[in-house]
Order: structure tokens, then sequence, then C-alpha cells
């Protein structure tokens, strides 16, 4: 299948920092790849690299059949870019932010307003479009941008954590937008903190860390790699732990986690929601009340600490290298 | 869905249809800086309330204070001295709107359209320009009322206010290139303060240099802002003690201006396209 995004060997320093360190990368047209990576990984920069807003030290990177350094401009009409550093302006209404954009496209005045109606439809913008964007909730923002990445109809769309700062309730309307897209066969690339993001959009997730690529695959394969979910209970007072942990060590995949302080029973737990009804029962019948279950899932800091060592929040001092870089 | 027309490579594009879109593109962004005053209107003070509050200080309360050499009513000297200080005016406004839409990352979204290097700037430059327009209508008005007046044919008239505005536009390509060092919208606002408001009072444009220390009215006399102050106070007929001082510029100030003008104009519009195109790169 044809690639839309390759990239190889991509290396970019901003003084003594090393953003990118050799990261080659390849997405296959009409598929979402999850680029995914804690502050300062350097998912940004290589947003910024394959977006020709930013020239690689070294390596080359090719998008939508173009080199990104020599056809720059190419690229820059088959592209959409959205998220943490493309914005719009603030004091003109949604709908004029739309309407410039698409004039900027080459499309006619007239033309530039019906795709913008179009795309305030689509994003569900349509009663704020004539307001000042500055009024806008953090969710109304992204939608527009993501619409504004949107009007020329790009084949390769750049998403850079696209709901980073949104409540809960923003990122599930934002997920449902991004799969109309990929459903529309629009190959995307978006990068996230989020492990759980990743899984929900992307068909496979890169892993990056330090400006590198250091696990890639399904979202499956990734987090089979970090071990399966887990099994916690917290048991109600007075019931009998001993009993608890019985129960979970017959269903569990691994062994089982006892904290008395606080009554926890954990237990690393493969078979998934489906075992879960058999294992109420179980310790129904064994008389233990439950003041709280969780399954856990296997987070970000998971992946990071099975496939480095270190956790995935970079120490303090490197957070604010890299808002003054980019 | 309406289908869009297939984009054209653009290296297959001819000179003539890169310069049509070049200036279609460039249309386009002055329209929205334009827009953005029409919801803004406070964004004008600049150029509308702050020039009348300049022209009633100084005329009413340091003016009587003021004599001219040569003699003339403080009046009808001080309007060419504004005319001046407008243009120079044009530059800060100009970096703080550029370093903002740099902080807001609106730039970035521009540099990812297929769009002409150029016209982002442009587009600034020609809305920051015609905000100068107005503010020379408030200039001539304000001024009428306190009571300086034209005593120079209708084309010096407009040959003084074409050069006053050529000015702002070479001023405006040296604030471009500010406001793209400086990131910082309240760097490049500090940055008027620091360069620009010296750089108003270190001239002729509200009093005469003769009376400074030597080393500073030979920096005063060579300021360019000197220069259209004094073409101003000529070409309208105003009093210009400049006229009595031995400096080149001052014995040529419409040259002297329009050549301070060329100059900063061949000089920061490259460079300004430049640092647009090598930002973050």
């Amino acid at each position: 299948m044809a690639l839309a995004v390759e990239a190889s060997e991509l290396t970019r320093r901003f003084g003594s920092t090393t953003a990118l360190d050799g990261l080659d990368l390849a997405v296959e047209a009409g598929t979402v790849v999850g680029l995914l990576g804690p502050n300062g990984a350097g998912k940004t920069t290589a947003v910024r690299v394959l977006t020709t807003l930013l020239r690689p030290d070294r390596g080359t990177a090719r998008v939508a059949g173009h080199d990104v350094v020599s056809e720059a401009g190419e690229v820059r009409r088959l592209i959409g870019l959205a998220g943490q550093y493309a914005a719009l302006d603030e004091s003109l209404s949604g709908r004029a932010n739309l309407v410039m954009v698409g004039q900027l496209c080459r499309l006619s005045g007239r033309r530039a307003r019906r795709r913008a109606d179009e795309l305030l439809a689509r994003f569900d913008l349509l009663d704020a479009a004539r307001r000042g964007v500055k009024t806008y909730s953090g969710g109304m923002r992204r939608r527009l941008d993501l619409a504004a990445s949107l009007v020329a109809r790009p084949e390769v769309l750049f998403l850079d954590e696209p709901t980073t700062g949104l409540d809960p309730r923003s990122r599930l309307v934002m997920w449902e937008v991004i799969r109309t897209l990929v459903a529309d066969g629009t190959t995307v690339l978006l990068t996230t903190q989020y492990l759980d993001e990743a899984d929900q959009l992307a068909d496979r997730v890169v892993v990056v860390d330090h400006g590198r690529v250091i696990a890639e695959g399904t979202p499956g394969e990734l987090k089979a790699s970090v071990g399966a979910q887990r099994l916690e209970i917290a048991v109600a007072p007075g019931s009998d732990l001993g009993a608890a942990a019985g129960v979970l060590a017959r269903n569990g995949s691994g062994p089982v986690h006892l904290d008395r302080g606080r009554n926890l029973v954990a237990v690393p737990f493969a078979a998934g929601a489906r075992r879960l009804p058999a294992v109420l029962a179980e310790l129904s019948e064994a008389g233990v009340l439950l003041d709280d279950l969780s399954i856990l899932r296997p987070s970000l800091d998971d992946v990071f600490l099975t496939l480095t060592g270190h956790a995935a929040t970079p120490e303090p001092a490197e957070r604010p290298k890299e808002a003054e870089l980019v | 869905m309406t289908a869009l027309p297939v984009p054209l490579p653009l290296s297959g594009e001819s000179v003539s249809r890169r310069a049509y879109w070049a200036l279609a593109n460039t249309l386009v962004l002055t329209k929205r800086s334009m827009a953005r005053i029409a919801r803004e209107p406070e964004q004008l003070l600049d150029v509308t309330i702050q020039p009348v509050i300049f022209v009633l200080l100084f005329t009413y309360v340091f003016g009587s204070a003021i004599a001219l050499p040569g003699g003339g009513s403080y009046h009808e000297y001080l309007i060419g001295g504004m005319f001046g200080m407008a243009m120079a005016g044009t530059a800060p406004g100009t970096a703080v709107g550029i370093s903002t839409d740099m902080k807001s990352g609106l730039i970035d979204r521009f540099r990812a359209l297929p769009i002409s290097r150029a016209a982002v700037l442009a587009g600034r430059v020609i809305s920051d320009l015609s905000t100068q327009v107005l503010g020379s209508a408030v200039l001539i008005v304000t001024g009428l009322c306190v009571g300086w007046g034209i005593h120079r044919g209708p084309v010096d008239a407009v040959a003084a206010i074409a050069i006053t505005l050529f000015s702002a536009f070479a001023m405006t390509w040296a604030g471009a290139c500010a406001g793209m060092m400086l990131t910082n919208p309240e760097a490049a606002q500090a940055l008027g303060f620091i360069v620009f408001l010296p750089l108003s009072f270190v001239s002729n444009a509200f009093v005469p240099t003769q009376g400074m220390p030597g080393w500073l009215r030979a920096v005063a006399n060579w300021n360019p802002l000197s220069a259209v102050a004094a073409s101003c106070r000529n070409l309208f007929g105003n009093p210009n003690p400049a006229a009595r001082v031995g400096a080149w510029p001052m014995q040529h100030p419409e040259l002297a201006a329009v050549l301070w003008s060329v100059g900063l104009t061949v000089v920061f519009a490259p460079l300004a396209v430049l640092l647009y195109r090598r930002k973050a790169f």
C-alpha cells in the first residue's frame, strides 16, 4: 500500500537539546497512526517537520509523495494541520476564520463561504458561527481548529494533541469527529499523551521517547507487550480478605497482590470483562462484600515503565524548555 | 459535498499566475486585519484619540513656552511634527500585531498553507498603513481646529502626505522585523517605548533642534522623523526652523525623507520576509 508519510532518520536539535534523534516513521495511506509519548518526547517537533514548519537537521521525510523540504509548497497543498500550534484569529468570528482559510486556499468568496457553512454544520458550530472565537469554549475551539484544517480537503491530516486540555465530554465529541474523518478515507497522524486515545482512534501506534521510536504496533500488540489489565477490588470492612484473595487467585492470570491496610486485593486479569460475572458470583458465594471494583488498563506510565524503565512524566525541568523551542 | 478544484502544483505555475495569487492572498489577509479592527475599534485609539491628545497637550501646555527660531506660531509648527511622529508610530503597532500572531500560532497556520510567503506580512503592512491614512485625516482635522493651516498649493500638500505615508510604509517593515524577532507581544510593546518614543522626541517633531546639546542635535537633525516633519512644514507652508540648520537632511528634507524611506524599505522588507521564512527553521 502507498505510504502517505515516510520519514527516515529525522534529526533536529535545539541548542543542546535533541528533539528528534533519528526518527523513522511510515504511515500507510488511509490509516490512522498515533504518535504516543510523554511531553518533550519529540512528537510536536516531528509534526512540525512533517508539516514543513521546521527543517530537519538531518534525515528526509516525504508526505503525500513530496519531500517536505524541497517540495514544501506541494506538501502544503495536500496536508491539514490542527492542534497545539496552529491557531485561529481570536478576534474574528468562527465563520470568518473558515472563510479566510478557504480564500487563502484559492476558493472564490462564494465557495469559501459555502465550504465554511458546511464545516460549521458538520462540527456543530452553526449557532456560534458569527461569534468571536475568543468567546468559544476549549472544545468548540478545537472543533473549529479541526474544521479549518479540513477546508481544502487534505489528503493527510496532522492532529497535534487534539484533546489535550479538554474536559471528558468534549474529548468524546472530538473522538467522534475524528472517527468520521477516518471513515472518509483521510490519512491521519495524531499525537497524544494518552494510551486510551491512541487505543480509541489509531490503527497503529508508534511510541516515541527522546526523539526516537521505541515501540510500534497495533494498540492491542502494544498493550499485550505491557501486560494484561488488572482486576482490583476493595473489600468492605469486616469481610474476609483472605477469601477474596482466594477467589481472585483462581480467576486471575498472575500472582495476587494484597493490601491489608486499604482492604484492597488485585490480580492480573487477562480474561477481561467477560469473566467478571463469574468472579462476582464466586465472591458473593464466599460471602465477600465489595466496596468498589475496577478493571485497570495499562496506562502510558505502565507502557513507558515497561519499555524504557522510566516513567512517562518528564522531570519538571524539561517542560519549559520545549515551550521555548516551539 | 462540493468538490474543490484540483490544486495545481506550485512548481508548474507561471510567474504571472503566482503573482496573481500572491496578490489575492495579500488582499484576503489585509481584509482579515481590517475586520479585526472593525470588531475591536479600540485598536484605532493610537491613530485617533492619541494624536488629538498630543496636539492639545503640545499646543496649549508646552507650546506656550517654546519660542521658534525665526519666529512663527507653534500651533502651525506642531502639526508637521505630528505627521513625523505618526509615521514612526506605525512600527510598534505592526510589531505588536505580528508578535501576537506568532505567539497564538496563527502564523504557523498560515505557514502550513500553500500561500505566498510575503502575503502574510504584506497584508499586515497594508492594513497598518490604511489605519495611518485615517490617522492623517484625524490629524488634519485636529490641526485645522487649533489654528494650523495649509499655505501652499494642493500639490505640495498631497506631496507632504505622500512622503509621510511612504515613510510610514518603510517603518512598518522595521516593525514587522521587530515583531518577528520578539515573539512576545509585551516585549514588542516595550520596544515601542524604548525605541520609538525616544526616536520621536530626539527630533525636531516637538521642539526645534537648535536648543539641543551638540551631539544630540546631530542625531536629531539626521533622524528620519525630522526629515519627514521638516518636509511637511515646508510643503504645507508652516514655520520651519530646520531650514536654518546646516545639516544636509534639513537643507533637503523631502529628498532626505524619501531616501530614508527607500533605504529602510530595501533593508527591512526583504529581512522581514527572510525572518518569516526562516522562523523556527
